[in-house]
């Protein structure tokens, strides 16, 4: 049995949703980076059923770049994180507001 | 892939060989402190003879890449920023003991974002510039361990850079989606014919692209992170964060703009008015409230950032090299402006307000002639390069018909006049507080001469930078 | 066609049933003891050192990072490896190509080595 592509389309954009909610409410780094995980993962669900879709493997090398992009992305930000705990002592993202007016 | 791809991408390749030799001698060799940045000024300068001396055109690297007087445009104008950032920091860092090879390796990595960013002709590598700019510049801004204020200005810099690259990333799944390829002839030609899956698709897929976009060059009401991010960050670093991914990703979307969506422009560009409308008065009026002038050059490059949208919105080549000509004059500009503001702190972040800028002019006449200068560039005074640049977009925009959003952005501009005379009030017409003396490090002689070159030389003389601008601007129709 | 899924969903409700049963049925006609000995985390088993919400030492997360660094860069060796059969016919461009890649790695590795990441003191 073949799932309609729209299907995947759906559950894509909900897994999307669910990341931005995410980053928009969730009050800790650790979590938000979660979120932003779950963002870029429903993309590459798109591309691989896309790729599917077109029978070309674009799509598929792009979430090759994606997964890189998101390896770097954590491990850059989990080293911010890491940093700023040893200043402040708390990954909670409402404690940071130094810099507000 | 033959040895001409190769050659193709030799300005990148130097500046990549410089900053991987950079890192090893980091950590295998123990050499002066200060001799970095003569590697690292060596490797720019190589790359930028390169790039002068290679006038390679067409496609490279099965269509990934096309290049064409508008990509060397951009390539000169990232080299220039990138050296000026260089000298500005030398004299920051060495004050502050950070002065490491990993600060300007991670420069020159960005810096190979942004020249690809332009280069791109397949979402793929706008993509990958995109984040090959972005992530060193995540790390810059936190690269001072032990403050505080630069930890927080990285980590909301990074979480807001890749909530966008989430909405970047699903922009390019869609329209893969719809078309089946990610190469921007094809898209183009894809959407001419009407062989998509569904237009709707398309243009949610551009509009979540243009967000994205929005995010990284600070369109409001995307600009919420970046006063405080320019304001956390280490004071040299503000100066290239305001600037560099403002012109690769002004640059990217000039050409993804003209070359892919032209057609489809009566679908968006209503967004695209407001934002820039919005962006440009959101800027300007906050920054008439700022006393630190960190907040206050982060403000005022949110409202030239709708400036510049003006020059994506009109869409002729007209608007492309107003909005060229502009890039290149805002960014020299706005980075020596903050390179000065850093030469202007002091210890623990001091001295970064209004008041500490009073009878500057007196103690340090030279420091205080060429933030006047560029100041007054960036609010647009004639006889300054601010002014005919301003004068190129706005024209083009009437040309186009876009009166209402000249009038709003003229406005602006007088707006922004306040803030902008405010320093040079203090620096000329206040008496000093105290004795203090800044030293000016002769390293930064050179970057206060292209200052004096961009903002005064090309205000009265703009024909220079014209004719390369217009070449430019055509190669991209 | 939902017919295809409903073997799965009976077994799915069968595995959640008796889970489900088997904890209500424990806490209904299970005994009741409580102690010392009974809480811990392995009864009758090895002592428990330390608390297990102790904070982990710095270094296990960066050698995590470096780990999911070099770790995800392999994801580019499995396309190479798959065309690499059809491109070195047109020529050893394919091969250089990965030698510059595993290049470049490799400064990073120099790097991350010579900052003293694997040293465990």
């Amino acid at each position: 049995m073949v799932v309609p592509l729209h299907h995947i389309i759906a559950i894509a954009s909900l897994l999307f949703s669910i990341g931005v909610l995410g980053v928009l409410f969730r009050r800790n780094a650790i979590i938000v980076f979660m979120s932003i995980e779950i963002m870029l993962n429903a993309v590459n669900l798109a591309f691989v059923a896309f790729s599917n879709y077109h029978g070309n493997v674009h799509g598929q090398v792009f979430v090759f770049f994606t997964m890189t992009l998101a390896a770097a992305e954590v491990a850059v930000g989990l080293a911010i994180i890491i940093s700023l705990f040893r200043n402040l002592q708390t990954s909670d993202i409402t404690e940071i507001h130094n810099l507000k007016n | 892939m033959t040895w001409l791809d190769i050659n193709s991408t030799l300005p990148e390749l130097i500046i990549l060989a410089t900053a991987l030799l950079l890192l090893m001698l980091e950590v295998l060799s123990t050499p002066p402190r200060n001799s970095f940045i003569w590697v690292a000024l060596a490797g720019m300068g190589l790359s930028l003879a390169s790039v002068l001396g290679t006038p390679l055109s067409g496609n490279y690297y099965g269509n990934m890449i096309a290049l064409s007087t508008f990509t060397r445009f951009i390539d000169v104008i990232t080299i220039a920023l990138v050296m000026c950032t260089f000298l500005f920091s030398a004299p920051y860092l060495r004050r502050t003991l950070e002065e490491r090879g990993e600060y300007y390796a991670l420069i020159l990595f960005a810096a190979v974002g942004m020249m690809l960013m332009a280069k791109a002709h397949d979402l793929t590598m706008t993509f990958l510039g995109l984040e090959l700019l972005s992530v060193p510049l995540y790390i810059l801004a936190g690269f001072y361990r032990n403050r505080i204020s630069s930890n927080e200005a990285s980590i909301k810099y990074l979480l807001l850079g890749a909530f966008s690259t989430g909405f970047f990333l699903f922009g390019i799944a869609l329209i893969y989606g719809s078309i089946g390829s990610t190469n921007y002839d094809i898209i183009q030609q894809a959407i001419v014919n009407g062989q998509e899956l569904s237009r709707g698709l398309t243009l949610a897929g551009f509009a979540l692209l243009l967000i994205g976009f929005a995010f990284k060059v600070a369109l409001a009401p995307f600009h919420m992170y970046a006063p405080d991010v320019y304001q956390g960050a280490p004071t040299a670093i503000t100066a290239f964060l305001s600037t560099g991914p403002k012109v690769a990703a002004f640059a990217a979307l000039l050409k993804l703009v003209i070359v892919v969506f032209a057609v489809t422009t009566r679908h968006w560009w209503g967004v695209m008015w407001l934002l820039s409308v919005l962006t440009m008065t959101v800027g300007n009026v906050t920054a008439l409230v700022q006393d630190n002038l960190k907040r206050m050059l982060a403000f005022s490059g949110v409202a030239h950032a709708g400036y510049l949208a003006i020059g994506i919105l009109v869409g002729t080549s007209d608007g492309a090299f107003g909005l060229l000509f502009y890039l290149a004059i805002y960014s020299v500009t706005t980075l020596v402006a903050f390179g000065l503001v850093a030469l202007v702190e002091r210890e623990q972040e001091d001295g970064l307000e209004v008041s500490s800028y009073r009878g500057l002019a007196q103690k340090n006449p030279f420091i205080a002639a060429a933030f006047a200068l560029a100041l007054l560039s960036l609010a647009g005074f004639p006889p300054t390069a601010g002014f005919t640049a301003k004068f190129f977009v706005f024209n083009s925009a009437v040309e186009a018909g876009y009166i209402w959003l000249v009038i709003i952005a003229v406005i602006n501009s007088l707006i922004s006049v306040y803030y902008y005379l405010r320093p040079v009030v203090a620096m000329y017409m206040r008496e000093p507080e105290d004795d203090r003396r800044v030293t000016l490090p002769p390293i930064t002689v050179p970057a206060l001469v292209l200052l004096v070159l961009v903002a005064l030389g090309l205000g009265i003389m703009p024909f220079t930078l014209v004719q390369s601008g217009v070449s430019a601007a055509a190669s991209l129709f | 066609m939902i017919s295809d899924y409903l073997p799965v969903m009976i077994v799915f409700l069968l595995a959640a049933g008796f889970a489900v049963g088997a904890l209500i049925a424990t806490h209904f006609f299970g005994p009741k003891i409580k102690g010392k000995i009974k809480s811990e985390a392995y009864e009758s088993g090895i002592e428990a050192k330390s608390s297990p919400h102790t904070r982990l030492n710095v270094r296990y997360f960066i050698v995590g990072l470096v780990f999911v660094i070099f770790d995800i860069e392999v994801v580019f060796l499995y396309p190479w490896a798959v065309v690499f059969k059809d491109f070195i016919k047109t020529g050893p461009f394919i091969f250089f190509e990965m030698l510059f890649f595993l290049f470049i790695l490799l400064i990073g590795y120099i790097y991350v080595w010579r900052k003293g990441v694997f040293e465990w003191e």
